[in-house]
């Protein structure tokens, strides 16, 4: 039983180190994606999110470990094969030309086309409902240049869906959203884990990982301090520790989740000194 | 938004702004009746006046009118068609795969490689040699192969493509290739030297009906091959990686490109020298009317390339009476002008 879950695990990676240069930015992580699970890596600006997100996606070679994708090492897919099991919204997308929005996410279909063809009904059919369920179908005739931040977000996002791949990698998809739109994309990604797809989903949004994420994966320069469900890693120390700053760790009332309150210079001041368990409103897990 | 998805209707029909099959045919439908209209009043326009009806009378003798139509005029804007209609397209491909709306076959120095190799060839092995097995377009085409790769290692610093350093490495390429060739053409004998730099100024004269083949059948083998490149092109605006992602083999596309628009460069070169600025002119008009789906924007800028040469070898050829003006001239004249419009509006891009 051990051995058959383990082959149909999505991704798994076991002691991966990478460097641009001179410094190591990924430093002996392992990890392992769960079939239909939401996994979430948070972590300080440049601790390695990014970074670890590109070797999952095979842009990036690593200099040790290895990463293996449906239980075979990622280096014997080819591309083609990899564009059609794992989608990838990055961080930040520069497209050079005045593509339209409906162009762009025809973009997606490209692990599934040649390179000169006419996509077909079915490829149409599956980009309009893609664009649909990320809300950007008024958007169509737009060039990608002429869109606010977030309406470009989700039209990546789209074009992500578009691949109609297994498993999707995101980093930061809620970057530029205003609430509503970052709510939405994540009740998205939630109803496309129910539909059976695996994520792993890079965020800032401390309060949104503890709401929406099956496990969560914390980084500090290049290593993995925590892995497990929200509720053990997002707590007062271990976010005070790595993030470097007091914070304010309770749990909702509504939602059960943790809620982290960043706090500003003046209740930083008024709480240092103080015992962490003061810092917490109980039951939250220090 | 999944919520949006109810109201939305789930017909494929409703979908808009992309390439249809109708659209691609259409356009393109269009561009060929423009290219072949052209093709007739170009012929028919020029320093001496010739009458159509005499020159289509076969029983004539000593018909001049219908000499200078088909063995003068026709060739000449044929080769102007194809010539234009290559360095268009390679001018499609070198920006989509530099990332940069700037990039030009001349500007980049590629056409300034596939003259130096035309010129070595040509002082090595003879140009009669050439002219027998229509293989000089061949040793352009390996120049301009050349300078790309050269230029593009340059503009590859930190494994990302620096614009301001492709320019530069464009234009450092162009005066050493310059340089080199004057330098063969002061060592080659005096007949082939003024041969050269005729050459060089770049003219579209010819009477054989033979080069307009060779040429063309180079243009169309390349063009048909960077066809079947246009949706990685298009995936490749998203830069490497995330072409990479969409399942595109980058290193094979770009390898693949890169032969094939060095090809065309070849081709044209080495039949009418360097004439710069169509690969800048045409590709980017198009664009703008036409949007940028390479699957169209390549055969569109083909027909509208040649369409345009075609005019601009019209005006020189007719502009000042019986002299002629190089055609490379009237396109840096119209070109000129128009890089520097795209420089300032694409400058604070490019050179950020
Ligand atoms: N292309 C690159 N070349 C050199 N160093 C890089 C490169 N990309 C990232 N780095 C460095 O690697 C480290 C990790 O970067 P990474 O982008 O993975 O961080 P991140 O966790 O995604 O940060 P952020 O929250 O700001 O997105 C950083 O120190 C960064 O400066
Ligand atoms: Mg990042």
């Amino acid at each position: 039983m051990a051995n058959s879950q383990e082959s149909s695990l999505p991704f798994q990676a076991a002691n991966l180190c990478f460097r641009y240069g001179a410094e190591l930015v990924i430093d002996d992580i392992s990890l392992e994606l769960r079939c239909g699970e939401m996994l979430g890596v948070i972590g300080p600006n440049g601790s390695g999110k990014s970074t670890l997100l590109r070797l999952l996606s095979g842009v990036l070679q690593p200099e040790r470990g290895d990463i293996l994708l449906n239980g075979r090492p990622l280096a014997v897919y080819t591309r083609r094969q990899l564009g059609r099991q794992l989608a990838v919204v990055p961080q930040e997308t520069i497209i050079e030309f005045p593509f339209s929005v409906t162009e762009v996410v025809l973009m997606g279909r490209s692990p599934h086309l040649g390179g000169f063809s006419f996509e077909g009904r079915r490829d149409l059919e599956i980009v309009h409902t893609a664009m649909a369920r990320c809300g950007v179908s008024q958007l169509a005739k737009r060039s990608i240049h002429e869109l606010s931040g977030g309406e470009r977000q989700r039209v990546i996002l789209a074009r992500a869906l578009a691949q109609e791949a297994d498993i999707l990698l995101l980093d930061e998809p809620g970057a530029f959203l205003d609430i509503r739109h970052e709510v939405e994309i994540y009740d998205l990604l939630h109803d496309l884990q129910r539909e059976g797809r695996s994520i792993v989903t890079v965020l800032h949004d401390l309060n949104l990982a503890a709401l929406y994420c099956d496990r969560v994966a914390l980084l500090k320069d290049g290593q993995l301090m925590r892995l497990g469900p929200p509720g053990e890693v997002i707590t007062y120390r271990a976010i005070t520790e790595v993030y470097e700053t007091e914070v304010y760790v309770e749990l909702n009332t509504l939602t059960g989740a943790v809620n982290v309150l960043p706090l500003s210079r003046k209740y930083r001041e008024k709480l240092a000194g103080q015992e962490p368990e003061r810092r917490t409103k109980k039951p939250a897990p220090i | 938004m999944s919520g949006e998805a109810g109201a939305v209707s789930r017909e494929p029909g409703a979908l808009a702004g992309y390439l249809t099959f109708q659209r691609f045919v259409g356009v393109l439908s269009v561009l060929v009746v423009l290219l072949c209209a052209t093709v007739v009043l170009a012929s028919l326009i020029g320093s001496v006046h010739i009458d159509l009806a005499r020159a289509l009378n076969g029983d004539l003798l000593d018909n001049t009118d219908r000499v200078i139509l088909f063995e003068t005029r026709l060739p000449r804007v044929l080769l102007a068609a194809i010539v234009g209609g290559s360095l268009a397209t390679a001018g499609v491909v070198l920006q989509g795969l530099l990332r940069n709306p700037l990039a030009e076959p001349h500007l980049i120095g590629v056409s300034g490689g596939a003259a130096l190799g035309a010129v070595i060839a040509v002082i090595v092995v003879g140009r009669g040699a050439f002219a027998e097995t229509g293989l000089l377009p061949l040793a352009a085409a390996l120049g301009a192969l050349l300078s790309v790769g050269v230029i593009y290692r340059l503009a590859l610093v930190h494994g990302r493509l620096q614009p301001y350093v492709l320019l530069l490495a464009g234009v450092i390429y162009n005066a050493f290739a310059g340089a080199l060739i004057l330098c063969v053409n002061a060592i080659a004998d005096f007949y082939q030297a003024q041969g050269i730099l005729f050459w060089l100024m770049g003219s579209l004269a010819t009477h054989s009906y033979r080069l307009v083949l060779t040429i063309a059948v180079y243009s169309a083998v390349a063009t048909v091959w960077l066809l079947l490149q246009t949706r990685h092109l298009n995936t490749l605006s998203l830069g490497e990686e995330g072409a990479m992602q969409l399942g595109v083999d980058v290193h094979r596309v770009r390898r693949a490109s890169f032969i094939g628009a060095s090809l065309l460069v070849g081709a044209a070169v080495s039949v009418s020298g360097i004439v710069g600025f169509v690969g800048l002119i045409v590709p980017h008009v198009m664009r703008l009317l036409l949007g940028a789906d390479h699957r169209l924007l390549l055969p569109a800028s083909m027909l509208a390339g040649a369409i345009f040469l075609i005019w601009a070898d019209t005006i020189a050829r007719t502009a000042l009476g019986v002299v002629e003006i190089p055609v490379g001239v009237v396109t840096a004249l119209c070109g000129g002008p128009f890089f520097i419009y795209l420089l300032k509006r694409e400058g604070s891009k490019a050179f950020g």
